[in-house]
């Protein structure tokens, strides 16, 4: 089997399904570049290239460059979804959700529900997330929290290629409203990606490492950050159990709750801001559905409260890492851990 | 264009009974029978009868907060819209939606809106739709005065133009963003003359007069499905009840309702027209106009006696893993 990066797998998700269904089109600021100018019209294929190509296969009427006006695209692309396309807008970094969130949750999230049944939007959100880049405070934020909140969005996270490209063609085939959450700092990494089209299933977690003492829940780049903290952790005798719920929504609770059933002890890596996080959220859906499996105080590993930081020095304090992991589960095995 | 006989009884029939349907919800809400939010379209009915006249099921329209009289212009069905007024299980949207999200997707009725510019992006969205799967359908934005401030607005008709869609944005200035007069909120002389700003040809009519909104409706509803892309047309208008009902209305002139009942309502100004050029007998109107008030009679019985929806649907038509 092939190896492929992140970015490779997502295009070629999206390949797949513009090849296998005509009403699939992408739409987004750049996501072929060029429009307009004198020079190539494909030019950029997203500012980092992850739907280059897509124009030159599947045509300037598919893969439709925007004006920098996320409202009036974002909300074409609900209004498309409702009326027999399945579109997959690209918002180009979550930082901009604010610039457009209306149409996402008032208008996109809710005409199944509000409309009584009698619509679908089959509509794919695909947006970058992240710190790590330098990128400072207004294009590193993670923000999925504020989506999994709204009710009708579903909310995804891939942590690799392999997942990225199963979990995208699910998006594009949902009927519901998907937002696609993509790690700006994982679109280099490489893994085995079979070449056909393949579905992962949402609300399905994957255990990416087995362990009895500690169940260790981590989302996108934070599942890479929990498995080295658990390989390092594997040295001294402690065996971790990794989990990447792959969603945040539908969040598969049970196997969770199974996982630190076993273990009776459980640490949630977040890379959001920590107040109303997925891992507030985890940890107190554990406390009310599994406390007495609980042998320790549950660890939530978040960033600090604060925008992101510019400056490399502050910015590497300010995202969690395999350390800080280590220092969450050292508090609660005290006797077998010396962070 | 002359319009036929049927076409001027089935434009007529068509606002009688928005103005019944109106008429009627403004009395049962003062009632207390109805929940929630309603905002009538009384005064206004020749702009949603004009324009959706030229369109069928394929043709999408987004509407507003004041939604009933589009619904009803489209094509929706009475009894269903009453019963999700009310809130019953068997209205139009299950009684989930109600007056502020009334909705017919196989109507090509997108919904009233409950934000504000809330529906132009959406109808770039049915536009595109059209275009990219060859229906040859267009899409109407209808927003009020107040969305035609809005940045959603703006950008949609920068994207129309843009992506070349055949769309139409319908500015409906009744001359109240709720309370606030339109004179006073929107910076231009005139709402039309940002047409020119996106490149789009601009209209002004008379929203009183069904005959003038139903031929610009045609030109630039024709201009949209032949390929010569979006228009925006301004419609000077005037509603006769509240932002809301409740509203007071207190920011309104002393009798400025009754004067414009009587000297520029819409039902009014098309029965003389009809009736001096002989198209039409005054008892046809007659006839009408008692059957839509027998319609709606039936429409809110029927609503009152329907059930409520029950546990079993409170979360259905949503996804739910929680």
């Amino acid at each position: 089997m092939a190896k492929k990066s992140y970015r490779q797998a997502i295009n070629e998700a999206l390949m797949q399904e513009m090849e296998r269904d005509h009403r699939v089109i992408l739409m987004g600021e750049d996501v072929a570049g060029g429009m307009g100018a004198e020079g190539e019209d494909d030019a950029w294929g997203g500012p980092l290239g992850v739907t280059k190509g897509l124009m030159d296969k599947c045509g300037r009427g598919r893969v439709l460059d925007t004006p920098i006006t996320e409202s009036g695209f974002i909300g074409a692309a609900a209004g498309a979804a409702a009326t027999g396309l399945r579109p997959v807008a690209e918002l180009m970094f979550v930082d901009f959700m604010g610039v457009c969130f209306d149409q996402i949750y008032n208008q996109a999230a809710k005409f199944r529900y509000m409309f009584g049944g009698k619509a679908v939007t089959p509509l794919v959100i695909r947006t970058m997330i992240g710190a790590g880049f330098r990128a400072a405070a207004q294009h590193s934020q993670c923000l999925y929290p504020v989506f999994t909140h709204i009710p009708g969005l579903k909310c995804v996270m891939p942590s690799g290629p392999y997942e990225a490209k199963g979990l995208l063609i699910q998006a594009i085939r949902d009927d519901d409203p998907v937002v696609f959450f993509e790690h700006k700092m994982l679109y280099d990494i490489e893994e085995e990606v079979p070449d056909e089209p393949y579905t992962i299933p949402f609300g399905e977690a994957n255990i990416v490492r087995d362990g009895d003492d500690v169940t260790i829940v981590a989302f996108s780049r934070m599942v890479h950050v929990a498995q080295e903290a658990a390989a390092a952790l594997s040295k001294k005798g402690v065996e971790c159990e990794v989990i990447d719920p792959r969603t945040t929504s539908p969040l598969d609770l049970d196997t969770i709750l199974e996982s630190v059933e076993n273990t009776g002890r459980l640490v949630v890596v977040d890379e959001s801001s920590p107040r109303c996080n997925v891992a507030t959220d985890i940890v107190a859906q554990v406390a009310q559905d599994g406390f007495n499996f609980l042998k320790a105080p549950a660890r939530m590993v978040s960033p600090p409260h604060a925008p992101v930081p510019f400056s490399s020095a502050l910015e590497d304090l300010y995202i969690p890492n395999a350390s800080t992991v280590t220092e969450a589960i050292a508090e609660i095995m005290p006797d077998k851990v010396i962070a | 264009m002359q319009l036929s006989r049927d076409d001027l009884l089935k434009a007529y029939r068509s606002m009688r009974t928005i103005r019944a349907f109106e008429d009627r919800v403004h009395d049962e809400f003062a009632t207390g029978d109805i929940p929630g939010f309603v905002h009538l379209y009384a005064g206004e009915e020749a702009s949603a009868v004009g324009f959706c006249m030229h369109l069928e099921d394929r043709d999408r329209i987004a509407s507003t907060h004041r939604g009933h009289g589009h619904c009803i212009a489209k094509g929706c069905d009475v009894d269903g819209m009453m019963m999700e007024i009310y809130g019953r299980k068997d209205g139009l949207c299950g009684g989930k939606g109600g007056s502020m999200h009334i909705a017919d997707l196989s109507k090509g009725m997108m919904g009233a809106n409950g934000i504000v510019g809330g529906g132009p992006p959406l109808i770039c969205g049915a536009a595109l739709s059209a275009k990219t799967l060859g229906t040859g359908g267009v899409a109407i934005a209808f927003v009020g005065d107040g969305a035609s401030n809005q940045g959603t607005t703006f950008e949609s008709m920068n994207l129309a133009k843009v992506w070349d869609l055949p769309a139409v944005f319908v500015v409906e200035d009744n001359g109240y963003a709720e309370s606030t007069s339109s004179r006073w909120s929107v910076s231009a002389e005139e709402i039309v003359h940002r047409a020119e700003a996106f490149g789009m040809p601009g209209h002004q009519v008379d929203g009183h007069d069904f005959f003038a909104v139903h031929e610009v409706a045609r030109e630039v509803i024709d201009r949209a499905r032949s390929g010569g892309g979006p228009s925006l047309v301004e419609v000077k208008l005037n509603r006769y009840y509240g932002h809301f009902e409740g509203d007071a209305q207190t920011y309104r002139g002393e009798g400025e309702v009754e004067r414009l009942r009587q000297t520029i309502d819409c039902l009014d100004l098309f029965r003389s027209r009809v009736l001096e050029a002989g198209l039409l007998e005054a008892e046809q109107l007659d006839e009408i106009d008692a059957e839509a008030k027998a319609q709606i009679d039936r429409a809110t019985a029927g609503a009152k006696a329907a059930p409520m929806p029950t546990r079993a649907d409170l979360l259905t038509d949503v996804y739910i893993s929680y």
